[in-house]
């Protein structure tokens, strides 16, 4: 799936993972997770190889789908992974604002629309305030509004020193990280800051500066 | 093994079930109402004093393996289970909150029916009621230790119920209800001698009639616990932490 991928992810930034569908996103997110079988290669998290039993506290990790009971409400799904996360009650609190989702605290998982069910999700991997959050494409279906104030909340925690990988295949959200790996069909094409990414590609557009990327590849 | 976790967990399935009243309902009164059927439809107390250990057997088990095998296919679908291997949880502390949160629906379960037997339907119970009880509880718990491991091999919910009759009707047919298991061909009469239930309806034999316990009920709960051990630890292994 992967090949020759290396790369390093620094501390307290938000790195951006692009590329299109199918390019080896989720593979990717799932191994430092450690929960990708992995054929080869090594892969080591805040120092330690990944899905060492320690890093399973200091890790949020939101999957493509909501990974939420629907049969439980929104509270109870998040009360439910801070008991097992070891994270403190009060917590629940504390992300449903941060998410946005206070309102929604009672409402059944199966009830919510599809951007509320991903923003829960999202819920759940902030609890017990990880080292490392990986979020496998957490914006997808939100609307504008939501998905600024999402970043707005990505930046704020990167600011705390939270490290985070954040998976996208819409190319505008990449000016908002301060790094970003771009994937396709399972390599990567390139690993740099966006205005870096804009000064070698010559373009403005990120979008163009992809496609740019690809050509320059398909001509080596 | 972390017993806050496994709680937890228990308490999120009570809670998962407390949301859908209808399912508890099934669960708690179709093997009253069963028993009931059954006794009008023998229409007399011997047929059904030799029946409804049988059921007392055959339900709990029934039960909990559908119930256990399609919640646990769900969060395998569904991305849960990923999230909670992606945690500190164990995985038999997910097969153990699994275990206790079914187990008390067991009861109720068999507290419902044994009460509308003994009482209404006339079931007369020569010996002491525990002996009745824990084996309906551990028929309960093989149900949810099995439905656990088969939920493994299915992809999808049509799959997982297909493994209802897959498991249960070779138990039944030769677990020595409809022909005494020493009459069966003696290849039948083997298999006979590995599935759990033909141990359980044995000893649920044993304590209605009274029969003093002595080593052949006890050697039954010991086998049907040793094969509850096994397919616990079994499915423990098919519960992987990373998965292609």
């Amino acid at each position: 799936m992967l090949h020759g991928v290396s790369f390093e992810v620094p501390r307290g930034q938000v790195t951006g993972l692009l590329g299109p569908s199918g390019c080896g996103k989720t593979t990717l997110i799932r191994s430092i997770v450690g929960v990708q079988v992995v054929a080869g290669g090594e892969v080591t998290v805040l120092g330690e190889p990944a899905g060492s039993p320690n890093l399973r506290r200091t890790i949020g990790y939101s999957t493509q789908n909501p990974a939420i009971y629907r049969d439980l409400s929104v509270q109870e799904n998040l009360r439910y992974f801070a008991a097992v996360l070891g994270a403190p009650r009060n917590d629940v609190d504390r992300v449903l604002a941060e998410v946005g989702l206070t309102g929604q605290r009672r409402q059944l998982g199966g009830t919510l629309s599809g951007g509320q069910l991903s923003r829960a999700s999202l819920a759940v991997s902030l609890l017990g305030s990880p080292e490392l959050l990986l979020l496998d494409e957490p914006t997808v279906g939100l609307d504008p509004v939501l998905r600024k104030e999402l970043w707005t909340l990505f930046q704020g925690l990167a600011d705390r020193g939270v490290t985070l990988v954040v998976s996208s295949h819409v190319m505008d959200e990449a000016a908002r990280c301060q790094r970003l790996l771009i994937l396709r069909d399972g390599e990567i094409l390139a690993d740099d800051s966006p205005e870096a990414l804009r000064d070698r590609t010559r373009t403005t557009d990120l979008e163009e500066a992809f496609l740019r990327l690809i050509e320059e590849r398909l001509a080596a | 093994m972390n017993a806050t976790i496994t709680l937890a967990t228990a308490r999120r399935i009570m809670s998962q079930l407390r949301n859908d009243r209808r399912t508890v309902a099934l669960m708690v009164l179709v093997p009253t109402l069963v028993m009931v059927l059954l006794y009008y439809v023998m229409d007399d107390e011997r047929s059904f004093a030799a029946w409804a250990p049988v059921l007392l057997c055959v339900f709990p088990f029934l039960v909990m393996f559908l119930v256990t095998s399609i919640s646990t296919l769900r969060e395998r679908t569904s991305g849960t289970l990923e999230r909670l291997m992606a945690s500190p949880l164990k995985q038999l502390d997910l097969l153990l909150g699994y275990g206790l949160a079914f187990g008390v629906m067991a009861c109720l379960q068999v507290a419902l029916a044994l009460s509308v037997s003994l009482t209404w339907l006339g079931m007369e119970l020569a010996g002491a009621l525990w002996p009745l009880i824990l084996v309906a509880l551990l028929n309960a718990l093989l149900g949810t230790a099995l439905g656990l491991l088969c939920s493994a091999f299915a992809r999808t919910e049509f799959q997982a119920v297909q493994f209802m009759p897959v498991v249960m009707i070779p138990q039944i047919l030769l677990g020595g209800i409809l022909v005494p298991r020493d009459q069966m061909a003696t290849v039948l009469e083997w298999i006979s001698n590995v599935l759990p239930m033909s141990y359980a309806i044995e000893a649920m034999k044993l304590a209605v009639m009274g029969a003093d316990l002595n080593g052949d009920f006890w050697r039954d709960v010991i086998v049907v616990v040793g094969s509850i051990l096994l397919a616990l630890g079994l499915g423990a292994a098919t519960l992987r932490r990373r998965t292609p």
